[in-house]
């Protein structure tokens, strides 16, 4: 089969398993079905010759699952409790969603066809990519050769988020020790 | 070794403490391949930080907490994002301009190849290991401190 | 074309979440369907037909490749937004012991 089937298969079933996670009322169910659309990313990216990307989404998003399940589901947390939004709004909303997607149909047409690029840039990476740095794996060459500069930003990035979440989430301990001081 | 009730049973303690190497050595050999395969530092140092997450739910948090150093993870974490920032400046003192690669590139296939692209994926590897273990283990602090007081 | 409407299609799904639920955890979950849309869209932007994976082989001639740069630019995305989540799930959580309830509309009313 052509890789084209293939994607639309995966893509339809991300779709599928998009709105189930939306729509349930379950959270573990909800958290299990984002856990399966991430991981048809990861195949997604297989099927598209992104070996290292469908390493990295498969291993991130098993981690996002293990922060997600230890941080939200407990005992007295099963199914979503607030209200839902009433349907008329639900209908406004899907109205607007479905003009801005069939407008954006002659948008889509003026794209270039499936399987033909217009980027030209990287072809000087793909020529003289090993040469130049000595890496086999260009991806690796660029993130850490030609573009290090945004993997240094990335790190910095990274770092931030890390450190407000461990801060945001010792914030607790301190005050109730000030409060049994006190 | 400790056989109190924290954490699972013997049997998942035993299996632990055989395959959390195989899983530790899987990870450095992504990181350290890198270059040559598939994988490089984020996905080796998520596997890292997989491979401390299995200790800490076979063990318990506070068994793992007698022989964890925190406070030293906390310091490599932000020593190898100094190192990190360090090559760079290094590559201005060496080669003209920053974050560039000064080593010699080697032949391609090789394992010491490619300047210093691994160096940079050892850091990379370690900081997304240690950061990101960081937080599961805050999380899990925060679940049985509520748990204690409830 | 129609791998790509699809992919919008599916970004509008994270869009839906987004505006119709109240629930902090159905927010979350709604980013993190949008960045798997832009994540895949990049990447299906720059396959190429009957190209292989951009690492290169021993002993085989190699006739195309893959673009290595959105691949590239990717990777950073997927990496940073696992940190975003984790800061998201951090502040829910503080959200949740302050106000004892999931839905943003309560939240909206500051008590405390």
């Amino acid at each position: 089969m052509p890789v084209e089937t293939w994607l639309t298969f995966i893509l339809g079933f991300m779709i599928l398993g998009s709105i189930v996670a939306l729509e349930i009322r379950d959270i573990l169910s909800s958290i299990v079905a984002i856990g399966v659309v991430g991981l048809g990313v990861s195949i997604a990216f297989l099927f598209l010759q992104a070996p290292d990307l469908a390493i990295v989404q498969f291993l991130f998003e098993i981690f996002a699952l293990i922060i997600l399940v230890r941080a939200f589901v407990k005992k007295d947390y099963h199914i979503e409790t607030p209200a839902r939004v009433n349907g008329f709004m639900v209908a406004i909303s899907l109205l607007v969603l479905i003009a801005i997607f069939v407008s954006s149909i002659s948008v889509f047409k003026l794209l270039p066809p499936f399987g033909q690029p217009l980027f030209e840039t990287a072809s000087h990476y793909v020529n003289y990519g090993t040469e130049e740095t000595g890496a086999v794996n260009l991806v690796a060459s660029i993130i850490l050769d030609y573009r290090a500069y945004d993997t240094l930003g990335e790190v910095t990035v990274l770092f931030t988020a890390i450190l407000g979440t461990i801060t945001i989430l010792r914030i607790r301990k301190g005050k109730d020790a000030g409060r049994k001081g006190a | 070794m400790n056989n109190s009730k924290q954490g699972m049973t013997l049997i998942v303690k035993t299996v632990t403490r055989v395959t959390v190497w195989l899983i530790v050595l899987y990870g450095i050999y992504l990181i350290l391949h890198g270059h040559l395969t598939p994988g490089g530092g984020f996905g080796g140092g998520v596997i890292l930080a997989l491979a401390f997450l299995n200790i800490m739910l076979a063990y318990g948090r506070e068994a793992t907490q007698k022989w964890l150093n925190l406070k030293f993870l906390e310091d490599i974490e932000a020593v190898s994002a100094t190192l990190f920032l360090f090559m760079g400046l290094l590559g201005i003192a060496l080669g003209g301009r920053f974050l560039i690669n000064f080593l010699p590139k080697g032949s391609p296939h090789a394992l010491l190849s490619a300047g210093n692209i691994p160096i940079l994926n050892i850091l990379i590897g370690v900081k997304v290991a240690m950061s990101l273990f960081l937080v599961v283990w805050v999380l899990a602090g925060l679940h049985e401190e509520k748990g204690g007081q409830s | 074309m129609t791998l790509y409407l699809m992919c919008f299609a599916l970004f509008l799904v994270g869009v839906y979440g987004l505006l119709t639920k109240r629930d902090l955890i159905k927010i979350i979950l709604s980013l993190a369907i949008m960045g798997y849309a832009v994540n895949l869209f990049l990447i299906l932007f720059a396959y190429k037909k009957d190209a292989i994976f951009p690492i290169l082989l021993k002993n085989v001639a190699q006739s195309s490749m893959v673009d290595p740069l959105p691949q590239a630019l990717v990777l950073t995305s997927i990496v940073i937004e696992l940190g975003t989540t984790a800061l998201l799930v951090a502040l829910a959580i503080r959200l949740v012991q302050k106000y004892k309830t999931f839905d943003i509309t309560k939240i909206r009313r500051l008590f405390g």
